[in-house]
């Protein structure tokens, strides 16, 4: 792999030696992905669709090259984006920030070398560095579950709910669902407390909930590995007066139990599927082999899944 | 929490400096049952008690290991693979046919026998490699975690229905109205206290951290008692996993993440000293059960910011800490 790339390179210099430079810069695209490490089930499934972005594309376009480096936390992520510029040699980045503040200078280094750049869901904090922006719809995923849950309440209950890892994608989520509840005041939001997107902390969160508040109506796990925690924790105590459990993220087990009907209190779930890389980085290669421009802002939109539209975002293969 | 008092009573007067941890858990049951009627509660009691009993498991073995002068940082990245590794076995086991009892029990011994042959590489690592245990167990945290990850092409593994069905009493279900976690917890500690406190084994442990050398002029075969500890400690490891594996059927990259750090936090806030040489198994049982106390008042109460959780962690094992300190 590495000895095919440095052949590429070779072939490119030399190229790029003989005929004039600026022909060279429009046809081939030679694009660096630099994404999160497959650390827990959803950075698995970016990784996941990631790769499989790069088979499809180079297979078919031949003038398009696609180098994938996942990092294990911000500073390797640092160290990857120098590679990709210095060694790879890219002319286009999508990246996936692994922290907002701190790969924002190192992004703006490889813009500065002119390479085009495509930030995927975390955005940097100084937004003239990317070229376009392609994410997820945070908003929606706290918004979503919300007015499914005012809906299938009629109005009227009580609502507990689980929180991420304390972040600004954690925050954006839970003033969306706080902010539609505020129109159903006869719904009362119990507590609130982080599960960190863990199964074992979750279980915990819901186990202690489910002894200090003696009725519960609805809970919003606000995603789907920390549904399976609080499924497990309210089977145990035996609670029967829990009727919905709304996960998030469409993970696969997560949409197979939604459209196999098992379980009677998971009725809907709301889409943030890692796929949202794959379109970034066809999106990217696609208009740049063509020296088209992208839209500045590309937003995934999150979206209610029901037992009816569940087999759209069914997709066994990826691990998520 | 009916031991409590009891136990406060016995240990009293002649465990003074042993007192800190059971005073600061004694504080913390007040405060609560000050706080919310939920917390003073037997099923919350044995909810607590329950969820300890993985950390408090680990924590007994990881007490032998620290008593001896070593540590071990590699035990929650261990949990999480052999609790990968035995979900894989039983799922190829059943899709043989064979029938769900005997493919959780042979899962259940696999578990204990893969954390016995993990802690026996730590071992021999550490007294025959010449290795500083720091390093050698900071090398495996990375190692276990990293294939588990790898088996687990990041997602989770997950146990077939069937056998999950059959394993989950291991730890769902009951024994004389005691969940059965907290049974093998009760047994693991007595055992532990037993082993420690009785035999020539556990004197040999105490006597190796206290002073390494003068145990080795004394005819102790050094070497030998160090990898049976750190065997010890994966067996314990092995024991926790396998309680743990039917609670929610699956191993993931994050199952058991920094389950090493609480463990140690047990046994150090429990009086046992991280140099090694002396320690007690009743406080590191009481460290355990202090700890989950700790996060179930902050789930039950809204009075603290859920930001601040960490924070009153923090706050609190370094006020027990204090409690117990070693007079000069």
């Amino acid at each position: 792999m590495t000895f095919a790339t440095r052949r590429l390179l070779i072939a490119s210099a030399v190229l790029a030696l003989a005929a004039p430079a600026t022909a060279l810069a429009q046809n081939n695209v030679n694009l660096g992905v630099a994404i999160p490490a497959a650390t827990h089930s959803f950075t698995a499934g970016i990784v996941w669709w990631a790769n499989e972005a790069k088979k499809e594309l180079e297979k078919a376009h031949k003038d398009l090259k696609v180098t994938i480096r996942t990092a294990a936390n911000a500073a390797e992520q640092a160290n990857q984006l120098q590679d990709l510029t210095s060694a790879t040699k890219i002319n286009a980045l999508v990246v996936f920030p692994f922290e907002s503040a701190a790969l924002t200078k190192p992004v703006a280094q490889v813009k500065s070398k002119g390479v085009y750049i495509t930030v995927v869901d975390r955005g940097l904090t100084d937004e003239s560095i990317q070229d376009a922006y392609v994410a997820g719809d945070n908003t929606a995923f706290g918004k979503v579950p919300a007015e499914y849950l005012a809906k299938a309440l009629k109005g009227k209950g009580n609502i507990v709910a689980l929180r991420g890892i304390p972040t600004t994608i954690d925050n954006e989520r839970m003033d969306a669902f706080t902010g539609v509840l505020k129109n159903h005041p006869d719904i009362k939001l119990l507590d609130a407390k982080h599960g960190n997107w863990n199964r074992d902390d979750a279980y915990k969160v819901m186990q202690d909930f489910l002894t200090r508040f003696k009725q519960i109506d609805a809970v919003w796990a606000a995603d789907d590995d920390m549904a399976v925690g609080v499924m497990k924790a309210i089977d145990q105590a035996k609670r029967t007066d829990i009727k919905i459990v709304f996960g998030g993220a469409g993970a696969k087990d997560a949409i197979k139990t939604l459209m196999d009907g098992k379980d009677p209190r998971i009725q809907a779930n709301v889409s943030y599927s890692p796929k949202f890389i794959y379109d970034a980085i066809k999106l990217t290669a696609e208009a740049r082999l063509k020296g088209e421009k992208l839209p500045p802002k590309t937003i995934v939109p999150s979206v209610l899944i029901t037992k009816e539209n569940a087999k759209g975002f069914y997709f066994p293969d990826s691990p998520f | 929490m009916p031991l409590a008092p009891a136990t406060e009573a016995r240990l009293g007067w002649t465990h003074l400096p042993g007192l800190g941890p059971i005073v600061g858990l004694a504080l913390l049951c007040l405060a609560g049952t000050l706080l919310t009627p939920d917390f003073a509660t037997v099923d919350n009691a044995l909810n607590v008690l329950n969820r300890t009993a993985f950390i408090g498991i680990i924590a007994i073995g990881m007490c032998f290991v620290i008593i001896s002068g070593g540590i071990d940082l590699s035990v929650g990245s261990m949990a999480a693979l052999i609790a990968g590794a035995v979900i894989l076995l039983m799922n190829a086991l059943g899709e043989k046919g064979w029938n769900s009892t005997s493919v959780v029990a042979l899962g259940m011994a696999a578990a204990v026998l893969l954390g016995a042959l993990f802690g026996m590489a730590h071992g021999l690592l550490i007294t025959r490699g010449r290795i500083e245990p720091f390093i050698v167990t900071l090398g495996t945290l990375g190692i276990y975690r990293a294939y588990l990850t790898y088996f687990s092409n990041g997602g989770a593994i997950t146990l077939e229905n069937t056998l999950a069905d059959a394993y989950g009493p291991v730890f769902y279900g009951f024994f004389l109205g005691v969940p059965v976690p907290v049974w093998v917890f009760i047994a693991v500690a007595l055992a532990g206290a037993l082993i420690l406190n009785r035999t020539a084994y556990g004197r040999y442990v105490q006597a190796i951290g206290s002073n390494e050398q003068v145990a080795r002029y004394a005819a102790v075969d050094v070497d030998r008692i160090k990898v049976r500890t750190y065997m010890l400690l994966g067996a314990c490891v092995g024991i926790a996993t396998l309680l743990y594996v039917p609670r929610l059927g699956s191993a993931s990259p994050t199952t058991g993440l920094l389950w090493e750090l609480e463990a140690i936090a047990a046994v150090i806030v429990g009086g046992t000293a991280l140099k090694g040489g002396a320690g007690s198994i009743t406080g590191t049982v009481v460290g355990a059960v202090l700890l989950s106390v700790i996060s179930n008042l902050l789930n039950l109460t809204s009075i603290i910011s859920v930001y601040l959780n960490a924070a009153v962690q923090g706050f609190v094992i370094i006020a027990v800490a204090f409690l117990q300190r070693p007079r000069r």
